[in-house]
């Protein structure tokens, strides 16, 4: 993304684990345009009155049609594979990268992960050292990521067949919510510390959601957190949805999310 | 800012279809049932289109209706959040529209 005006996509930047270099991939447009060109163009263009000289094309098209065509793709690749895909949501510091890091540690072999988060690759090396391969995708200014950044982590990353692949997503409870990324499942993560008003908050995540994992439930106690309200809410938005509580410190619960996950 | 993501989605449809062809004006169908805010997607499309030969075009955003067919009652209503629930109080819904995120038209030279 462009410094001076946000404007623009820069390439995000998949780094795996445990490499020193970067892959930059940079895709799309390039950033060359600032608010002095935009005047510049200004004047490019004299005044002329185009309005009489333009015709009207029917276009019917899907705006994240290019999206969803590669989350398609991207879920023919796993799926073919056997490899399920777990697309993990939250706002920042829910415990999405330790809930990882315990489930990774205990259903040992056959997990693999793509952090994404806009800069760093501290989540991926947390990953690497709870003994699973990651990528991790840098979104820059990126507030989310896409299917074409989960192609491309995917060619890094090559998980095994029949491997369990999560795609932590950059932490947001809005924006992820919309980009299809080729996953099996959404699970949206809410830390008791965050507030019971979540789901009627961000209700868009939580309409998208296939489960909800209540996390930090050691905490309930010095908090005042009402587990059934998330649950009646979340439920009112979203019917089909289920809900765990667990705690990722503790590991209360865990086995629930496990099983879970064989499910799928 | 999703906003930004839909609104370089917008600009790499039309482009892809209109070729380099100037275009004037843009017409999309945003769902009140998607996350898209126009006032952010107005702005974002201007920063999207800079450079390109949407640069200039005017957005114009026809926001529909949220509707639901609900399975108990046999009947399609109005919903006016996510909240989807029929007026007789059932849950069991399905979107009949809201969801829509399309370029309708463009206006080229």
């Amino acid at each position: 993304m462009c410094s001076t005006c946000g404007c623009g996509t820069d390439g995000a930047r998949i780094t795996v684990a445990g490499h020193e270099h970067t892959h930059d991939h940079i895709s799309g447009r390039t950033d060359d345009h600032s608010l002095d060109r935009a005047h510049e163009h200004a004047h490019e263009h004299p005044h002329e009155h185009p309005v009489d000289r333009t015709h009207t094309l029917e276009l019917e098209v899907a705006v994240l049609a290019r999206n969803d065509h590669l989350a398609e793709q991207n879920r023919a690749w796993l799926t073919e594979r056997g490899i399920r895909a777990l697309n993990l949501m939250s706002s920042p510091g829910a415990g999405k990268t330790t809930l990882l890091e315990r489930t990774i540690a205990e259903s040992g072999t056959g997990v693999s992960v793509i952090e994404g988060d806009q800069e760093t690759v501290f989540d991926a090396e947390r990953i690497r050292a709870a003994g699973a391969r990651a990528v991790q995708v840098n979104t820059g200014a990126g507030c989310h990521l896409d299917a074409d950044m989960v192609r491309r982590a995917l060619e890094e990353l090559r998980p095994d067949p029949a491997e369990t692949l999560f795609i932590e997503n950059v932490g947001n409870l809005v924006c992820p919510a919309l980009f299809d990324l080729g996953e099996a499942r959404k699970v949206v993560v809410i830390s008791v510390t965050e507030g019971d008003d979540k789901p009627l908050k961000y209700p868009h995540m939580f309409a998208a959601a296939d489960l909800v994992l209540v996390n930090k439930i050691d905490l309930l106690p010095y908090v005042d957190f009402d587990v059934h309200r998330v649950e009646r809410d979340a439920r009112e938005l979203n019917p089909g949805l289920d809900l765990l509580p667990v705690s990722a410190r503790t590991g209360e619960n865990l086995t629930d999310w496990y099983d879970w996950i064989s499910q799928i | 800012m999703h906003e930004l993501s839909i609104a370089e989605s917008i600009v790499d449809s039309v482009v892809q279809r209109t070729g380099g062809r100037r275009v004037h004006v843009v017409r999309v169908r945003v769902g009140r049932l998607t996350a898209v805010v126009p006032d952010a997607l107005r702005f974002c499309f201007e920063l999207a289109t800079a450079g390109t030969p949407l640069e200039g075009a005017r957005l114009e955003v026809d926001q529909t209706d949220a509707r639901v067919h609900c399975r108990a009652c046999e009947k399609d209503v109005a919903v006016t959040d996510l909240l989807l629930l029929c007026d007789c109080g059932s849950a069991d819904v399905d979107v009949v529209s809201g969801r829509e995120l399309q370029v309708s038209s463009v206006e080229v030279v």
